[in-house]
């Protein structure tokens, strides 16, 4: 299969479909999908930024200056939905989209078709979504978490979120799907399961969390409706049901959930390192045997978002001891990278800064984490700021920081392009300095006493708000800046052209194809020796 | 949250300070605390050594792992002209970082387990099981808290206070500073007796809430429909304030908790008075009033218990909650008016009021709604028709 010559000739005939309905609306090309994800989920970014934005405003003093209570409760609510589906999932499945075929040497995804289907659901989930905010008693306001009893007093914006969480779930099953069995049938001959690169590994585990847990999610939500609107009582104490079901149900679908928006950005930093300390990935199985540590363990620790529920004793101390294995395996993760990096002859270009501020944020992230796994402690941290700080850090200097720098690192590779170096370590700098002043105060606050979810606050707690707030309109205009990067190296200004090898490091199928990267890659099988393998190293 | 003076000295504020090398002005922290409080039970003693316990274990694992990569970046960068080396795996190292977090996390384990078997199993130093000296209820309405001491037939509302009330709605032009005790203070503080236990029952009649009081080391949810159950004992004499934990709505950031912790002997006296306050309520529910008597009380009771929703001016703020102003229920046979009050409908925001608030205030605040705004139905409800309804 080695036909290394008449290769590069393949690439010429790009075939690209002409006209934007043909183009966009009915491709069944991973790239154009994968950059259809990518650009929807930039969106949401903004969007759900915005809606930041404002409650940071309202955070900013004492006192309520912008906005009612309801609304701040509709922020809230709608911000991190849209977060969570809107923009950091569809990144990762972006990613999938782009990277996954090219990495094993495929021609495309297994089932383009359905490609197309899964991302053009999400425009309109999210449009049903939004639209609540127009409606009568505004958007959804009972939390992301959508608890009921209060979730039901919400009016008929609940089957307007309802109905958008079965379509985004649709879209994220079907991806899933996807996702495996282009893994699982796709691969170039010679890429053994343990020659994929990490990448690779974290989505097909991730992917398979997707298909167990969405649907738990589906189910809790039309649970939620029936009792809205068809007189069931699930979670109605007063006809038999139980509210705290509902908290169950949700956990068991949300704390895997926090899992798929972390395990592909492991995958994407487990390729960065390599490349810019030069060096193999170290401890490449254990990585992978530790991902899958992580999504098992991922299942058994749901209630220790629910300690102040009231829950048995044996239960407390079950899910405290599992919460505290999760350690374990992530730990693993965090020391090879550091090895990763020992002895390498490292440089440290943009996508290497996001990656060494994801270890070191992340693991902060992961530090309240641990905290937070102590039942005990957990009564005075549950349900403050504190939390607010621990799952940003996971979150936005994790999962976000990890998007971004994913970004930066193939974007070369998806244009052609070479962004300009000195507007990203401006970017990187700046959104790292202030998303520090934005949420590291938040710890304080909440360890100070200052529940979360609240509109206004005591005056205590008015001088780290404000730092908090500054830093939250800092770190938004980066973001701004960040898309204008974007912008010019999509449109090559003030760029170079990429080679198709562009970092120095690089190891991995995607850089020995040209940039940008054709239309159509590996269709007639693709040249797979282990010498271009970042993580076969000849032991 | 209100003792941040006894942190403002604290080494360890200055530690974390520097740890984190965050540059600020000393003076910009007068006010606030950084760090969870010691408390005044038990428990919140427990809990912060937990925190502090885990907060250093991580710290210092913090230190070595960055260092080593820190020191890295700078040992083993190209352009010192180093060359990568190209090992891949090392199954001693490997063993070594999986071992040790195993060790610590069994460290953290044991000192975890045994404060939580006391949160949950109380015993003595004998390990007999303690008993309570007094229960009292809570429970969670939007946007207060109701108080019934089991023991001695007492029951009280305990709502935000007015002056912050005033000073949180929009362009209301009050600085939040200059009120005492903003969004912290309440009508009626629960009162409680020093160095007892008290075993505190929670429930909530609409949505969940959590009855928080950081002082105290513990947060419990109260759920509607049931009975969650935990219990203090509060060590220092002192007013101790907190908030509804769990997202409850609205106004879930204006349900704040008071509670004076009192002398035994001011604990009897406080009682006595209760108890004095409520055979004058009983007075007050067998008395004819005069319809100025109930528009003025009325107005005061609306005010307080009808306004978060319905509006001082009776507007509502609909969908989500009718206006009073103008509703065919107000304007419509008294019988059903009290009906909706005294009864609540259930599924809906709208309490049932029967049996939380006293019936003369039911008949005061019903008749205010009946005659306030452009309302024209002119009659007046007397707490016997109230009683009647209530009973019927
Ligand atoms: C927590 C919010 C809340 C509070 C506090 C509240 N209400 Fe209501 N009220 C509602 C809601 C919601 C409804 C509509 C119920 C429905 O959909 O049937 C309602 C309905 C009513 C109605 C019937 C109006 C109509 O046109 O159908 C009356 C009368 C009323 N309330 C009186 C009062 C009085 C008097 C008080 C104070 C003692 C009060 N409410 C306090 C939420 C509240
Ligand atoms: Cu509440």
């Amino acid at each position: 299969m080695s036909h290394a010559d008449t290769h590069s000739h393949d690439y010429d005939h790009d075939h690209k479909p002409k006209g934007f309905v043909k183009r966009w609306l009915m491709t069944t090309n991973h790239k154009d999908i994968g950059t259809l994800y990518l650009i929807f989920s930039l969106a949401m970014f903004i969007f759900g930024g915005a809606l930041a934005m404002i409650i940071r405003l309202e955070l900013f003093q004492p006192g309520l200056q912008f906005v009612q209570p309801d609304f701040f409760n509709q922020l809230t609510t709608m911000h991190a939905l849209i977060m969570v589906f809107g923009a950091v999932m569809p990144a990762f499945v972006g990613f999938a989209n782009w990277m996954i075929p090219i990495m094993i040497g495929a021609p495309d995804m297994a089932l383009p078709r359905m490609n197309n289907w899964s991302f053009w659901i999400l425009p309109f989930a999210f449009t049903m979504l939004a639209s609540t905010f127009l409606m009568d008693g505004g958007a959804p306001a009972a939390g992301w978490t959508l608890y009921p009893p209060l979730v039901l007093q919400g009016g008929h914006n609940l089957a307007f979120a309802v109905f958008a969480i079965h379509m985004l779930g649709i879209s994220s099953i079907m991806g899933a799907i996807n996702v495996i069995a282009t893994i699982m049938n796709m691969r170039a001959p010679n890429m053994g399961y343990l020659k994929m690169p990490l990448f690779v590994w974290t989505w097909l585990i991730t992917a398979f969390l997707l298909i167990a847990v969405m649907p738990v999610f589906a189910g809790a939500v039309t649970m939620l409706l029936t009792d809205h609107y068809f007189g069931t009582s699930f979670f109605d104490a007063a006809g038999g049901g139980d509210p705290v079901l509902f908290q169950h149900i949700f956990w068991f679908f949300g704390h895997p959930e926090v899992y798929i928006m972390i395990l592909p950005s492991f995958g994407i930093i487990s390729e960065i390192i390599p490349t810019f300390a030069r060096k193999p990935l170290f401890g490449y199985v254990s990585m992978v045997y530790a991902t899958a540590g992580i999504a098992f363990l991922s299942f058994i620790v749901w209630a220790h978002h629910m300690f102040s529920v009231g829950m048995p004793l044996g239960g407390e101390l079950f899910f405290m001891y599992a919460t505290f294995l999760i350690s374990i395996p992530t730990g693993v993760k965090v020391f090879n990278w550091v090895s990763t990096m020992w002895k390498g002859a490292m440089t440290f270009e943009t996508p290497m800064l996001f990656a060494i501020a994801f270890i070191i944020l992340f693991t902060i992230g992961g530090f309240s984490g641990l905290m937070l796994a102590i039942a005990p402690a957990d009564f005075q941290y549950h349900d403050t700021y504190f939390v607010v700080a621990h799952f940003h850090y996971v979150l936005v200097t994790g999962a976000v920081f990890a998007i971004v720098g994913g970004v930066y690192y193939w974007i070369p590779k998806w244009t052609g392009n070479m962004y300009s170096e000195r507007l990203g370590k401006i970017h990187f700098w700046w959104s790292t300095i202030s998303v520090n002043v934005l949420f590291f105060p938040q710890h304080f606050l909440g360890l100070a006493g200052m529940p979360r979810r609240i509109p206004d606050y005591s005056t205590q707690f008015a001088e780290f708000n404000m730092w908090s707030s500054i830093g939250g309109f800092a770190f938004g205009l980066a973001q701004i800046f960040f898309c204008i990067i974007v912008w010019r190296t999509i449109k090559g200004k003030g760029t170079t052209k990429a080679t198709s090898r562009v970092w120095e490091g690089a190891k991995g199928l995607e850089w020995f194809i040209p940039s940008p990267a054709p239309h159509h890659t590996f269709q007639d099988g693709a040249p797979v020796n282990d010498g271009h393998l970042a993580h076969v190293s000849s032991h | 949250m209100n003792k941040q003076k006894s942190y403002s000295s604290s080494s360890l504020k200055k530690l974390l300070w520097v740890a984190l090398g965050v540059l600020v002005s000393g003076s910009a922290f007068a006010k606030s605390s950084l760090n969870m409080t010691q408390g005044v039970t038990e428990f919140s003693k427990i809990a912060y050594d937990l925190h502090m316990i885990v907060l250093w274990i991580c710290v210092v694992i913090g230190v070595l792992v960055f260092g080593a990569m820190i020191y890295s970046m700078f040992a083993h960068r190209k352009s010192k002209g180093v060359t990568a080396a190209q090992f891949s795996h090392s199954t001693t190292a490997e063993i070594i970082w999986t071992v040790i977090p195993i060790v610590i996390l069994i460290i953290i384990a044991f000192p975890s387990t045994t404060a939580l078997i006391k949160m949950e199993a109380p015993t003595d130093a004998d390990g007999k099981s303690i008993t309570m000296d007094m229960t009292i209820k809570v429970t969670g309405f939007q946007w207060k808290w109701k108080y019934d001491y089991l023991d001695e037939g007492i029951s009280f509302l305990s709502t935000l206070k007015s002056d912050s009330n005033i000073a949180r709605q929009i362009g209301s032009g009050i600085n939040p500073t200059t009120v005492e005790n903003y969004l912290l203070d309440v009508d009626h503080p629960l009162v409680i007796p020093v160095d007892t236990n008290i075993r505190i029952l929670l429930t909530a009649n609409d949505v969940i809430h959590s009855w928080w009081v950081p002082e105290f080391g513990w947060k419990r949810d109260a759920i509607p429909g049931f009975v969650n159950e935990a219990w203090t004992n509060v060590k220092k004499v002192g007013t101790y304030r907190g908030q509804c934990a769990e997202l409850c709505g609205k106004d879930h950031g204006f349900m704040p908790i008071v509670v004076n912790v009192v002398s035994k002997a001011d604990y009897a006296n406080w009682v006595k008075s209760q108890k004095g306050e409520q055979e004058v309520a009983e007075v007050k529910n067998n008395t004819q009033w005069s319809k100025a008597e109930l528009m003025s009380k009325g107005e005061e009771v609306y005010n307080s218990q009808c306004a978060t929703c319905h509006q001082a001016t009776g507007k509502g703020m609909p969908p989500a909650f009718p206006a009073l102003d103008g509703s065919a229920v107000v304007n419509g046979p008294l019988d059903e008016q009290i009906k909706t009050v005294v009864f609540g409908r259930a599924g809906t925001a709208m309490t049932a009021f029967g049996s939380i608030l006293s019936e003369s205030d039911i008949a005061a605040a019903i008749t205010y709604t009946r005659n306030a705004w452009g309302n024209t139905a002119k009659d007046a409800a007397q707490p016997k028709d109230v009683k009647k309804i209530k009973n019927s």
